[in-house]
């Protein structure tokens, strides 16, 4: 049996298909197409958690996602764990486990309970005004403390093994909804050819539907009406019909972001499916079809478990065939909750009485209540629900007053009215207009192209909305490029009324201080605490929603927000357009960061780059360092040698032997075309249109502004093609750079930029054997110094394949930089590496080539530049072309502070103690003995131990440096003060001798 | 550099081995299959309106004027990725840089044939699997076989090839075919379901 | 996610393609060695940052690479028209900035 208060024949579920579950450990049953919460109920559990801050026992309000109380934690094995997950919400599979959330010791005994009875102290803003001094007390103290008490579930504490997965897609029409109006709008829309997705938050179709057990379309009862549509629909071509797939952003351009539940109601789902899809749709029309919520009454102990929404109860009545209770109450404002009374008592549950606010009501559904022999009392209030962890009663009373009568009742249902779903609506930058008659706000002025239908436009009735929605749909295919329809419109046979309801708090809400007449369930906040943040100064909707916090809670207020804007504009004494209505923000409903990061984790976090040579240093047992994205080779540890020790090794077997480097990530740029040379004149601050063919230059390109930019060596191989290289993190953002200048404010100039970076592998080979290592293996060039010098570059082949050879040197030994096609790269490297053997060679890393170039002053754009130097700061005016007319960062160079004197300039630091090694990024002062702050006159750039040099090096940026030339300087750090000298940037064969050595 | 060459004493060595990126790779799921193509001869070629006729009289193709489109003739496959670039892809080893080098009519043809890697995806659910990570309408209203665009793939650019109704040539940057590819293959595995 | 309507492209692609780049219509001195500092201050470092349109400049960096300029609004963010890198600034915007949308 798959619980006690499910009624057999009622609902629509297979009694056979029984699926077990656990509920804070014990095991009940429940059907399959049950939600967590329909089979709790059926098993007569209505108190399924605490509330937020009083820990109030609460039950199950609603049947659908606007549900503020039941959240539950759903733990599949230790890493699932997903808390906050509503329980009207979650299907339920066989073994499914759930537990409550925010209650310690037990869900029946809580401690944190006291905070009720401790509630004066708890009123609205008691955080603000309570826990604001002293300040650091608010993240040590109360926040954490706060937290623990309130205990929205516990995070899992292990990575999440799901996977998620994302898809864009496009139509033409996107229905958002899938009760009656959005699948008519949606048969409409597909039945012209055009691409139609429709979506519904709910495991089956049919919204209201679901519940009303009056309504007929097309000869059917109106749920087996909605499956036959969708059954049509999901099998044409032209429609994507999503589903348990919550529309929860709608963003500029109708692009609104879809959530899909994949697998979540799956017993063991498949490694193939994803927990969540992310939908990015982008729609030329939207139909909003995303219907109404009901409101509930606002009254004392309105949170008993066993108080819930009329259409909640009749839902769980007519879909999954269970009685909320044996003997109901009926509290009401409307119609609606009338057809809840009917469908019970016709189930056979005892109805014990309806109470309607209303006077005088009228209408069918009055009279078939009253032929059922149901109690009505109008014009009368329920002032408060009796018992505690279940309600156990209802007191009634006239509405103006008079004598209470305490009806005994194990549930009571309750419907204030019906609040439009404008959501997605507001989120799209629509604006809402309050309908004073209907006493609700509706879509006013649209902002996108979109139209809204049914219940949530405010359209009353079925046979209204069905209409309504058919020309909607048919009309959104139309403006999206559609020819004529050929469908028919769905005829609606029968239907329910649906009447007003009021707003805000009923008799039964106070005003006295001690009533709880909750209006917001999720965040604990009563009617009483509107009145008094009204009381303390507060006007704006806006300000009254942050110092109740109404509204502000997961649920985002989809039952409370007009109680409480009512309440407040009563108590303001002004109408409620005037007091106005909060902003609806995204998302609709809470969204998994999975479904957020969709793909983009573990390898697909950021694309890892990585160079044709990079298996070849794996598999020697390189460290690898990310520089942007890529990997490269750090150090190459031997056995036993610590990271100091490989790199020593490393910069002396260079400048002793050769060293053989992976330099393919320098940015490479291929300028190519008839002004070539004239381009590189105006985007470097060098002269290039002297340069010989087959000669190379080192090269700055400033910014605009007069600073570095970027650097890198240019060889020219022929009058119209240059091969520019980039730093490697400075690529992407130099060729934008240069494609900026080219189209936008040198487009006369014939001349390409084409990006070679990962075209060629680059292999440096640097060091007194270079040559020995790569004439053997070239063919047609000549390696003579002669043929060859310093800054020079050919075009042949090495080891058979083509190759631009470059004698460059970026470590100020003899040098080579071989570029070969990439899929050559590593066995060319493999070839270089064995003749290297012969001569003694080592790979060396980053570190070995940083501390190579700190040894001779060359300096690494972006370590020793921070984009506030220029040429001169950095010591290399000689590469700024003095007879240039033009070029870009000339005029910006020539701003007085940037000619000023006193600029920090980059010169050399030696430490009095070699054995000193400074620290990257330390300030440097003129006098340590001065009081702190102390005036800082510059900082470390770059430092190293040199053990070429037998000490410490360091480059740095210093005020007035080049004319302190041999000054002392200190450093201060924690653990004392380090004295430096002023030095040249060159630490290592300064004449430079060793180029051709 | 003709001259160079004569003085050196070339040692005929054999040719280094060529070791494609991701070579073989491939991965297959319902309705889709993902994998890595062969190396091709490629050239990213610019050139003003003026020299289109000479260059694609000497490339054998005619180059597309009109934006997302291609045209293709005897292996070789002209891409307009803009109003003055295409990508010359040509899979019938024959290189389309010797074929511009003759063009005295501007223009800049740079050969590319190591930086891109081509990775086709094939089969009904070969639009869905691109469409993880691939923010435009592949439909084939939208983007008809021939349609080719420079485009994104999650966080990577990738160059995208209609080559049928339900096949695709993806086109990406060297170091970024193992994310491409890995990107590709969970959308693959997504489409499937 | 916006649409944006390359001028070379002829359609709208998605944002993630393009790349901001800034105000348009700043033009760089012929003469740039001859420019007050004045002027390079207007010229390098003074923005407009209007509230409501804006003529700037985009790149659809992921697609045919071409720079281009665009109005748009800046306070309902919708984009009014877009055209070509050289193209004057418009003299007349479309009346509705919907219709700048619009095909
Ligand atoms: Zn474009």
């Amino acid at each position: 049996m798959s619980g006690a208060l499910r009624i057999p024949g009622a609902g629509r579920l297979s009694q056979a298909k029984t699926a077990r579950f656990s509920f804070d450990g014990q095991s009940y049953a429940g059907i399959e197409g049950d939600t967590l919460a329909s089979a709790l109920l059926a098993n007569g559990v209505h108190l399924v958690g605490r509330s937020f801050k009083y820990h109030r026992p609460r039950g199950i309000l609603s049947a659908g996602a606007e549900e503020p109380n039941a959240l539950v934690q759903i733990v599949r094995d230790d890493a699932r764990k997903t808390p906050n997950v509503r329980a009207t919400v979650q299907e339920l599979y066989d073994g499914l486990a759930a537990n409550s959330q925010n209650r310690w010791p037990s869900l029946s005994f809580d401690v944190g309970a006291v905070n009720d009875l401790a509630s004066p102290l708890f009123s609205a803003g008691f955080y603000y005004k309570t826990f604001m001094w002293p300040k650091a007390a608010w993240k040590s103290l109360y926040e954490p403390k706060i937290r623990e008490a309130a205990g929205l579930g516990v995070s899992p504490d292990r990575p999440d093994p799901d996977h998620y997965s994302s898809r864009y897609a496009h139509c033409d029409v996107l229905v958002l909804g899938g009760g009656a109006a959005g699948i008519a709008a949606a048969l409409a829309a597909a039945e012209t050819g055009v691409r139609v997705i429709l979506a519904d938050e709910q495991a089956e179709f049919g919204g209201s539907l679901r519940f009303e057990s009056g309504a007929k379309i097309d000869g059917k009862d109106g749920f087996a009406w909605a499956q036959a549509a969708i059954a049509r629909l999901g099998a044409m071509d032209n429609v994507r019909v999503l589903p348990r797939t919550t529309a929860f952003g709608y963003y500029a351009q109708n692009f609104v972001g879809l959530v899909e539940r994949v697998s979540d109601h799956l017993k063991a789902p498949g490694h193939d499916l994803p927990r969540e899809r992310l939908w990015q749709v982008r729609a030329k029309r939207v139909v909003l079809a995303s219907g109404a919520i009901e409101r509930h009454m606002v009254f004392a102990n309105n949170d008993r478990p066993g108080v819930m929404l009329a259409a909640a109860a009749r839902t769980f009545l007519n879909h999954y065939g269970v009685a909320v209770g044996k003997n109901v109450g009926i509290y009401t404002a409307n119609d609606s909750a009338y057809g809840a009374a009917i469908d019970l008592k016709k189930a056979g549950v005892n109805v014990a009485a309806i109470v309607d606010l209303r006077d005088n009501p009228t209408g069918p559904v009055i009279d078939e209540a009253r032929a059922l022999g149901i109690e009505i009392n109008s014009g009368r209030a329920v002032i408060r629900a009796g018992g505690k962890l279940r309600v156990s009663s209802m007191t009634v009373q006239p509405k103006n007053g008079g004598g209470e009568r305490t009806i005994p009742v194990d549930a009571i249902l309750m419907s204030a009215g019906w609040t439009p779903s404008v959501h997605l609506f507001s989120q799209s930058r629509g604006k809402v207009a309050f309908n004073d008659e209907t006493k609700r706000f509706v879509p006013g002025t649209y902002a996108q192209d979109c139209v809204s239908v049914g219940a949530c436009n405010g359209t009353d009735g079925l046979a209204a909305t069905v209409d309504e929605a058919y020309a909607a749909g048919a009309r959104a295919a139309k403006d999206a490029g559609a020819k004529a329809a050929k469908g028919v419109k769905p005829k609606v046979d029968a239907s329910e009324s649906w009447s007003r309801g009021m707003l805000g708090a009923a008799p039964g809400a106070g005003p006295d201080t001690t009533v709880k007449a909750f209006v917001d369930f999720q965040n604990d906040v009563t009617a009483k605490d509107i009145r008094q943040a009204v009381h303390e100064g507060m006007r704006s909707i806006e300000h009254v929603k942050r110092f109740t916090t109404n509204g502000m809670a997961t649920d985002q207020g989809k039952t409370s927000n007009m109680h409480g804007l009512a309440i407040a504009a009563e108590t303001l004494g002004k109408p409620i357009p005037e007091v106005g209505l909060t902003t609806f923000r995204a998302p609709y409903t809470p969204v998994t960061f999975g479904a957020i990061v969709s793909h983009a984790r573990g390898p697909l976090f950021d694309p890892t780059r990585r160079t044709a040579i990079h298996p070849w240093a794996e598999a020697q047992g390189a460290v690898f360092e990310d520089v942007g994205q890529w990997k490269r080779a750090w150090y190459f540890p031997q056995a036993g040698e610590d990271m100091h020790a490989a790199v020593d090794r490393e910069c002396v077997g260079v400048r002793n032997q050769a060293g053989l480097f992976d330099a393919s990530t320098l940015g490479k740029i291929e300028v190519v075309g008839p002004d070539a040379a004239k381009f590189m004149e105006l985007l470097y601050t060098n002269p290039w249109e002297k340069l010989e063919p087959g000669r190379c230059r080192y090269g700055i390109m400033l910014r605009e502004d007069g600073f570095i930019y970027d650097d890198g060596v240019v060889g020219r191989l022929a009058p119209d093609r240059f091969h520019v290289t980039t730093t490697t993190g400075g690529a992407p953002r130099v060729m934008n750079h240069m494609e900026d200048y080219l189209q936008t404010e040198f487009p006369h100039l014939n001349v390409w930029l084409t990006s070679i970076t990962e075209q060629w592998a680059v292999i440096a080979v640097q060091g007194p054997k270079s040559r020995d290592i790569i004439a053997p293996l070239v063919e047609g060039i000549d390696m003579s110094d002669e043929a060859l010098p310093h800054m020079s570059v050919r075009e042949g082949k090495i080891c058979g394949v083509p190759t631009r050879l470059f004698r460059m040197s970026f470590t100020g030994e003899r040098g080579f930089e071989v570029n070969v096609p990439a899929d050559y790269g590593q066995a060319v490297w493999e070839v270089l590496w064995a003749e290297g053997q012969k001569h003694g060679a080592t790979a060396y890393g980053t570190e070995a080539m940083h501390v190579l170039r700190a040894e001779k002053g060359y300096i690494i754009v972006g370590q020793d530049t921070d984009g506030t130097v220029t040429p001169n700061d950095a010591g290399l005016d000689w590469a700024v072309g003095k007879k240039k007319a033009d070029f870009v960062g000339i005029r910006g160079m020539a701003r007085p502070d940037l000619v000023a004197k006193g600029r920090k300039q980059l010169v050399g630091l030696k430490t009095k103690d070699p054995k000193v090694v400074l620290e990257e990024g330390a300030q440097i002062v003129e006098d340590p003995k001065q009081a702190i702050p102390m005036k800082m006159i510059g900082h470390v750039t770059s430092s190293y131990w040199s053990q070429n040099c037998g000490r410490s090096i360091a480059l740095a940026l210093v005020a007035g440096g080049r004319d302190r030339m041999g000054d002392t300087l200190y450093v201060p750090m924690p653990d004392g003060v380090i004295e430096v000298e002023v030095a040249g940037m060159v630490f290592f064969d300064e004449t430079g001798g060793r180029l051709n050595g | 550099m003709a001259k160079a060459a004569a003085k050196t004493a070339a040692t005929a060595s054999p040719s280094a081995e060529r070791r494609p990126a991701l070579a073989g790779r491939t991965v297959s799921a319902t309705g889709v299959k993902v994998e890595v193509l062969p190396p091709a001869l490629r050239i990213s070629l610019r050139a003003p309106e003026a020299s289109v006729a000479a260059l694609s009289k000497a490339l054998g193709v005619t180059l597309p004027k009109q934006p997302k489109t291609s045209a293709s003739k005897a292996g070789r496959t002209a891409l307009w990725l803009g109003p003055d670039e295409w990508l010359v892809i040509d899979e019938a080893g024959k290189d389309p840089l010797a074929n511009c080098a003759k063009v005295s009519a501007l223009h800049s043809s740079v050969g590319i044939s190591h930086r891109n890697i081509a990775i086709s995806v094939t089969g009904p659910a070969a639009e869905a699997a691109i469409n993880s990570g691939c923010p435009q309408d592949l439909s084939l209203e939208a983007f008809p076989v021939g349609a080719a665009s420079r485009t994104i793939l999650g966080k990577a650019e990738i160059v995208l090839l209609r080559t049928a109704d339900e096949a695709f040539r993806v086109e990406c940057w060297r170091s970024f075919s193992d994310y491409v590819f890995t990107f590709l293959s969970e959308g693959a595995r997504d489409a499937a379901g | 996610m916006l649409l944006i309507r390359c001028p070379y492209c002829e359609e709208e692609r998605p944002e993630l393609e393009f790349r901001n780049a800034g105000e348009a219509h700043v033009a760089r001195s012929a003469n740039m060695v001859g420019e007050s500092d004045d002027d390079f201050e207007k010229f390098f470092f003074i923005r407009s940052n209007p509230k409501g349109i804006i003529y700037e400049r985009w790149r659809h960096m992921h697609g045919c690479a071409r720079f281009f300029n665009a109005v748009r609004d800046t306070v309902t963010d919708k984009f009014v028209m877009t055209y070509r890198a050289g193209e004057p600034k418009p003299s007349k915007l479309p009346k509705n900035s919907n219709e700048g949308l619009a095909k």
